[in-house]
């Protein structure tokens, strides 16, 4: 998946030292994949929520529908 | 955790409510296309997200990408394009933009936006997609029977075909509740087309000795003659579940999906659809979707190396056999006997057996699914 920063809108966020000097090395060493700390940041940010967020296509009410059909066929 | 639709999101098409009614209205002033029972399925099947994340039929990038690269337009894994044939008379004097209906029988099905029409070259597309021109093999007999124009666009669903297994119909958006509900992390899906014997058996068993559940999913729809009936499937199936699986481990349920046997490509398909149902594993079989000797008995495997951004595993399970001196259910790679010993379960020895009313010993299969098959007066397609 490509990997987009310029063009958009950045907003500040504050790490720890310690942390940063380790994202600073990671990046010197990643031979070019990638060119900053803040770079890094954002695609491994990108990773956990891509995980976390997953987009329901139903609401609360429409999955206890389904629920109740599963129900009724015996699945629950 | 169920696995994540591919491509990102779970597509959904479905029409509902005022719209639909409103749509239902407009799709009586649209030019019509009537469609095969096979392409009113994939209808369904993209509709309810099984494709996802193809929200219509295919256009020309991502076909052309689909039959050069083995991915959509976006680099997301896909094998087979799926696409929707017309004729010059269907179409003519439509164009890009417009819309039309799309009815099965006296069913209407979905209204279709056109974004792209163009012709294919059939041969190319068996070639690329059968990996051969030979018209004994019937994917390529049937694809060289099809239209000569493609149309591609998004669909809105308004009717679904009518489903005679409706009971055991689950579409993508209910197994992931389900399995969720059942807090199944890993799920096997078993592709199917075929009542169980032992040897189907013991591959399953094999894959849910790993994971926490079994999701049997055969296919339902066009088959060749000879092929068991569907409801054959359905209820043999029934009885070996209910007779020999813990009941928490497993769900079944159908698909109507045209079988291709496009072999090593349709694995593939066959994967990332089931990923959709919210596996995480897929039991790959030897000469998995293969007819005939078309394709190399591990072929349907070693194409799994090309996609390491599937996003759903692969479960490569020997085929089984019953070996006499090791007592048991076994495969090549666990049992050093020689060939004497072996006892293969041959789908052809089977259906001969059933065809002159004779019951295959239990080694073979179940007794309680033997008896569902053989209580058919006509078991097999005609
Ligand atoms: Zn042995």
């Amino acid at each position: 998946m490509g990997f987009k920063i310029m063009g958009e809108e950045k907003v500040a966020v504050h790490i720890s030292k310690e942390l940063y000097e380790k994202a600073r090395k990671y990046v010197e060493e990643s031979e070019g994949e990638f060119k900053s700390v803040d770079e890094l940041v954002e695609f491994v940010l990108k990773e956990v929520l891509s995980e976390e967020v997953e987009e329901k296509v139903f609401t609360k009410e429409e999955e206890e529908k389904i629920k109740e059909r599963l129900r009724a066929l015996g699945y629950i | 955790m169920v696995s994540k639709p591919h491509g990102g999101k779970l597509v959904n098409r479905v029409v509902t409510g005022r719209r639909r009614e409103y749509l239902l209205e407009e799709a009586k002033e649209l030019r019509k296309v009537s469609v095969s029972e096979s392409l009113a399925a994939d209808v369904s099947n993209i509709a309810h997200g099984v494709y996802s994340p193809l929200e219509g039929f295919m256009v020309y990038n991502d076909y052309y990408h689909v039959l050069y690269d083995m991915r959509l337009a976006n680099d997301v894994p896909w094998t087979i394009p799926i696409v929707l044939d017309v004729s010059r008379e269907e179409i003519l004097g439509l164009k890009e933009g417009d819309d039309i209906a799309i009815s099965f029988k006296n069913t209407m099905l979905a209204i279709m936006e056109i974004e792209d029409i163009y012709k294919w070259d059939k041969r190319e597309f068996c070639k690329k997609v059968f990996k051969t021109v030979d018209v004994r093999h019937p994917g390529v007999s049937k694809t060289m029977h099809r239209k000569d124009l493609l149309i591609g666009g998004s669909i809105y669903l308004l009717n679904d075909v009518p489903e005679p297994f409706e009971r055991y119909r689950l579409w993508p958006v209910e197994t992931r509740v389900l399995f969720e509900a059942k807090r199944w992390r890993t799920i096997a899906g078993f592709q199917t087309r075929n009542v169980p014997h032992r040897g189907h058996e013991y591959v399953q068993k094999a894959a849910l000795t790993f994971v926490d559940g079994l999701f049997v999913n055969p296919l339902v729809g066009w088959k060749k003659t000879r092929d068991y009936k569907d409801e054959v499937i359905v209820r043999a199936y029934e009885a070996l579940i209910e007779n020999y699986y813990p009941k928490d481990s497993v769900v079944f349920s159908v698909l109507r999906m045209e079988m291709r046997y496009a072999g090593p490509r349709e694995a593939i398909l066959h994967a990332i659809v089931r990923k959709n149902f919210g596996c995480t594993h897929f039991i790959v079989g030897r000469d998995h979707a293969g007819v005939g000797d078309f394709y190399g008995p591990y072929e349907a495997w070693d194409i799994f190396n090309e996609f390491p951004d599937l996003g759903i595993i692969p479960m490569f399970i020997r085929e089984a056999f019953y070996c006499m001196k090791c007592g048991g259910f076994v495969n090549e790679k666990i049992c050093p006997h020689e060939e004497e010993y072996r006892v293969k379960v041959s789908g052809t020895k089977l259906r001969k057996m059933i065809l002159s009313k004779e019951k295959p010993p239990e080694y073979m299969m179940r007794p309680e699914v033997v008896e569902v098959i053989l209580n058919f007066e006509r078991p097999f397609v005609e």
